[in-house]
């Protein structure tokens, strides 16, 4: 109810639009026999600070507003959205938008406030949780504590950049959700020299919370020290080797791995048209027993997490992976009513500008026993891959890759030298049956991941314990 | 032509935004608005799947008080919220530092001739009609070959906008632009092996769209001839960029000589200008004046005047691609390319695509390339990729599930041929390109 009456205050009385006018809106998107319809209204204030050269060289402040109008018939998806949120504008969406079913009839709606099971972020505005001056202080700090740790330190970048989101969605049953969302974001990235070469590294972090996220245990700090760490190793590395080897992934963001090589392939859309290389295969053996993997939309602030999902249902910890079998698909609504099951809520939009589809929220494995030291030492020659610098995949033919940005060899038991990035390839419906070690170290990524599908982004979290792979190939150049 | 009426409104609110950083005391401000309207239809197994209809704006402004500044940008064009986004913008710049550097391009180089780009060839399609070309691209495909087994859909896709771009330097000028495609994909299947592969057209004209069919077919064909791939073993070998990808390795390129990444010394080409880095054969330059091309505009992304010039002459690398505030870091001149370069073009060779595989004689052929895997201060390379092995100029097999890598400072030079097969499709013309050797990863 609070949240309701915040997001009304937020966007629908600023705009004139009255609970009536909503009412007036789904009537007109029902007189069609559709089988499902929403009114999504969002507005969302963001602000963005950059750093560079010792210097506060960008600022800029950003209002997006509007509202998509969606109507569903079947398989049948009629949507239009506009950036005034204006009664009339509205009902000339919703005319244009049911216009995907022919016939008419006339349906009256009631709406009825669904109110929100439970919350995982604060409802703080994340923009106004530090003055203007205390925010270019944190990065005036970094820079400085950051520029001290090393004469090779060449060039210090740091951005800053918040988001105070609100949405409200109307369904057709008459039921009105709302959700406040904050997100903040810290990076950091260096580049450091020495004898001529050149190499960059970033760390950087963030979450649904507001910018004293940053302040405590003095966080953004250690960004910059990892960055600087990252990339003195790299400034070590070798050129990466090139085949396929045993390869072992440390914990939290090396996750991506569960993102690519089995999240997308889960997601309802691909799996209710067939075209996902997951498709028909619940309750088959997608990986070694050894592994249980979750999407999970409930945890508390992080990057991923969401209250309720874009279309108003609570999201959940789904399990896609139990011991190796594969148990369910994400799911948004559309999807979920033609696959005939629930939604899982999946259903997850860019912007009042997109269509939902089922989307990751918080991906990641659960942690076996192993510890990771005899994880390392079970390995005689191999990789130590412990950063990432993102991947992509075919969720047809099931291949994916995911880049390197900090790697090791491992001889004989023990990280040996540090290598180049490098790509690597496998293919997803088998690269878990190869994991024969699983971590007790079961770590998330510290709040970087945005995932990008059908040209929309949202923000998403993976993590993992240490995972031993036999057998990924690895695209160095070293033949 | 769009009604002179709507660009006179619009040219109007970007001017009030100028006047407004003005009386909130901004000492240069410079200014944008677009306005874009268009229509989506997709279609998926012979019928209508989506219709999506687009109508969005937005606007940004960037205030300087001397050398300091605050940018802010709203969905929202009335009057209020103009005032409130200036606000925005003027507040952060007084937390922005002094950067000698910053501030709007030399008034000389702002452009004042406006030819016309012939951009703006708005579409009279209904819903009805884009429905029945969806339908029919996707049936094309679909029709195509009885191991085409499944559809991702076929999809019409219909964009008219106003761009407007000002400054206070006087700078206020509005053009109109569309752009339209059709696109399909679908999938292949052989016992186990599952594949799925795309095909598009786009244009800013529809009448030069390719034919519904010919894209759906085109489509069909590239999912059918990837069922079966199989890896290779590691190896060392000449590599054949088709045309359709061959753009990514001179984006790249164009990445390693973009001012940001010069000032920051993030690239592997610093101090390259006037070196060697491509073979002497290779004739790189920008034509942002070509009618009708997607590329095309009379001014970049802060009105500075756009011109056709050469970026590699005999290889060697005559000139960087600047912004303003890129160029005066590195104490020279815009280039003209706030927002990128304009209709990349590289001169190719006599090699048609079957000649090109002849010269590659035996090797990989690579159609698609998967991750981001591009070190743009270093040149390390290494991207997932599918194709065909070759071999004596003759596709041997599909291959997946394999990584290329070298480092793009060799690769470039090591450029053996450029194809005349030339992909018009995007913002870079190109051919197939085949470089020397490369390293493959895989079973």
């Amino acid at each position: 109810m609070e949240l309701l009456n915040l997001a009304r205050q937020a966007i629908l009385i600023p705009a004139g639009i009255q609970d009536g006018d909503i009412e007036k809106i789904m009537s007109r998107l029902l007189s069609s026999p559709v089988d499902a319809a929403d009114i999504y209204f969002q507005s969302s204030h963001s602000e963005s600070w950059v750093m560079e050269g010792g210097i506060i060289k960008e600022g800029s402040y950003s209002i997006e507003q509007g509202a998509g109008v969606r109507a569903v018939s079947g398989e049948k998806t009629g949507f239009a959205y506009s950036d005034r949120i204006e009664l009339p504008v509205l009902l000339e969406a919703a005319n244009n938008v049911k216009a995907i079913v022919r016939q008419g009839q006339d349906v009256q709606v009631g709406l009825v406030n669904a109110g929100n099971k439970s919350q995982y972020y604060p409802v703080a505005n994340p923009l106004k949780s530090l003055l203007e001056q205390q925010k270019i202080d944190l990065l005036r700090k970094v820079d400085s504590e950051t520029r001290k740790l090393d004469a090779r330190i060449e060039e210090v970048i740091i951005s800053l950049s918040g988001v105070h989101e609100t949405i409200l969605v109307a369904n057709q049953d008459g039921s009105l959700a709302a959700d406040i969302r904050p997100l903040v974001r810290m990076n950091v990235t260096v580049i450091v020299v020495e004898n001529g070469r050149r190499e960059q590294a970033s760390m950087g972090g963030g979450g649904r919370s507001d910018y004293h996220y940053f302040l405590n245990q003095n966080l953004a700090l250690n960004y910059g020290k990892e960055a600087v760490r990252q990339a003195l190793v790299n400034l070590e590395a070798d050129e990466a080797p090139a085949g396929n080897m045993t390869v072992v992934l440390g914990p939290g963001w090396p996750g991506i791995l569960l993102h690519e090589a089995i999240g997308h392939g889960l997601e309802g859309d691909f799996n209710r048209k067939g075209t996902s290389a997951f498709s028909g295969r619940v309750g088959e053996r997608v990986a070694s027993d050894l592994c249980t993997v979750v999407d999970d939309g409930t945890l508390q602030g992080r990057r991923g997490s969401l209250s309720i999902d874009d279309e108003g249902t609570p999201t959940e910890n789904t399990v896609l992976i139990e011991n190796g079998i594969l148990k369910g698909y994400m799911q948004d609504k559309l999807n979920a009513r033609l696959m005939g099951v629930r939604s899982t809520g999946n259903g997850r939009r860019e912007s009042y500008a997109s269509l939902p589809m089922p989307r990751m929220t918080n991906t990641y494995m659960l942690p076996g026993s192993h510890h990771p030291e005899d994880i390392i030492k079970s390995v005689k020659k191999g990789l130590y891959a412990k950063n990432f610098a993102g991947g992509q995949v075919d969720i047809t033919s099931g291949k994916f890759v995911f880049s390197a940005s900090e790697a090791y060899l491992i001889e004989n038991g023990k990280i040996t030298r540090a290598i180049k990035g490098a790509t690597l390839i496998g293919n997803g419906p088998d690269v878990l049956t190869k994991v024969s070690m699983v971590g007790n170290d079961l770590e998330l990524d510290s709040g970087v991941g945005s995932c990008g599908k059908d040209g929309q982004s949202v923000p998403v979290g993976v993590g993992q314990p240490t995972l031993k792979i036999d057998g990924l190939t690895v695209g160095g150049t070293s033949v | 032509m769009q009604n002179q009426e709507e660009h006179t409104a619009l040219k109007n609110t970007v001017q009030s935004l100028l006047d407004e950083a003005k009386r909130q005391g901004a000492s240069a401000a410079e200014a944008g608005l677009s306005q874009e309207n268009g229509l989506t239809v997709s279609a998926r197994l012979g019928d209508v799947e989506t219709i999506e209809h687009h109508c969005g704006q937005g606007l940004g402004i960037t205030v300087y008080f001397d050398q300091r500044k605050g940018s802010a940008s709203t969905t929202d064009l009335s009057p209020e919220s103009i005032k409130e986004t200036v606000s925005a913008a003027c507040s952060i710049a007084r937390y922005t530092s002094e950067d000698a550097f910053a501030g709007l391009p030399e008034k000389d180089l702002l452009a004042t001739e406006f030819p016309n780009l012939d951009l703006n060839h708005p579409w009279a399609i209904s819903v009805e009609e884009a429905i029945a070309l969806a339908v029919e691209c996707e049936d094309a495909a679909r029709n195509y070959h009885a191991e085409i087994s499944n559809s991702e859909g076929a999809s019409v896709n219909t964009h008219q906008g106003i761009h407007v771009m000002g400054n206070s330097l006087g700078f206020l000028h509005s053009y109109s632009s569309t752009r339209h495609s059709l696109s399909c994909s679908v999938l292949a299947q052989r016992g186990d092996s599952m594949q799925r592969d795309y095909w598009y057209s786009v244009s800013r004209n529809a009448a030069k769209l390719d034919a519904a069919t010919d894209i759906g077919k085109k489509a069909a064909e590239r999912a059918l001839r990837r069922l079966e791939g199989r890896s290779l073993t590691t190896r060392q070998c000449p590599v054949l960029y088709s045309a359709e990808i061959a753009s990514g390795l001179l984006s790249s390129f164009i990445g390693a000589i973009s001012g940001g990444n010069l000032y920051r010394k993030s690239s592997f080409l610093l101090d390259a200008l006037d070196t060697q880095v491509f073979p002497e054969f290779v004739h790189l330059y920008e034509q942002p004046h070509l009618k009708g091309a997607l590329g095309s505009a009379a001014f970049d992304g802060e009105g500075v005047a756009t011109k056709g010039r050469d970026i590699v002459t005999d290889g060697i690398l005559r000139s960087y691609v600047l912004s303003t505030y890129s160029a005066r870091k590195l104490g020279l001149h815009s280039t003209g390319n706030a927002g990128g370069v304009r209709n990349l073009t590289i001169d190719t060779g006599a090699l048609d695509f079957q000649g090109m595989l002849k010269q590659l004689d035996t090797g990989l052929l690579v159609t698609e390339l998967m991750g981001q895997g591009v070190n743009i201060l270093t040149g390390d390379y290494s991207r997932g990729a599918a194709g065909f092995w070759v071999e004596n100029g003759q596709i041997q097999y599909p291959v997946e599930e394999i990584t290329i890598a070298g480092n793009l400072k060799d690769m470039l030079k090591n450029i053996v041929a450029i194809g005349n097969d030339v992909d018009y499709r995007g913002n870079v013309r190109t051919g197939s390109i085949l470089v020397e050797r490369m390293s493959i990863a895989g079973e």
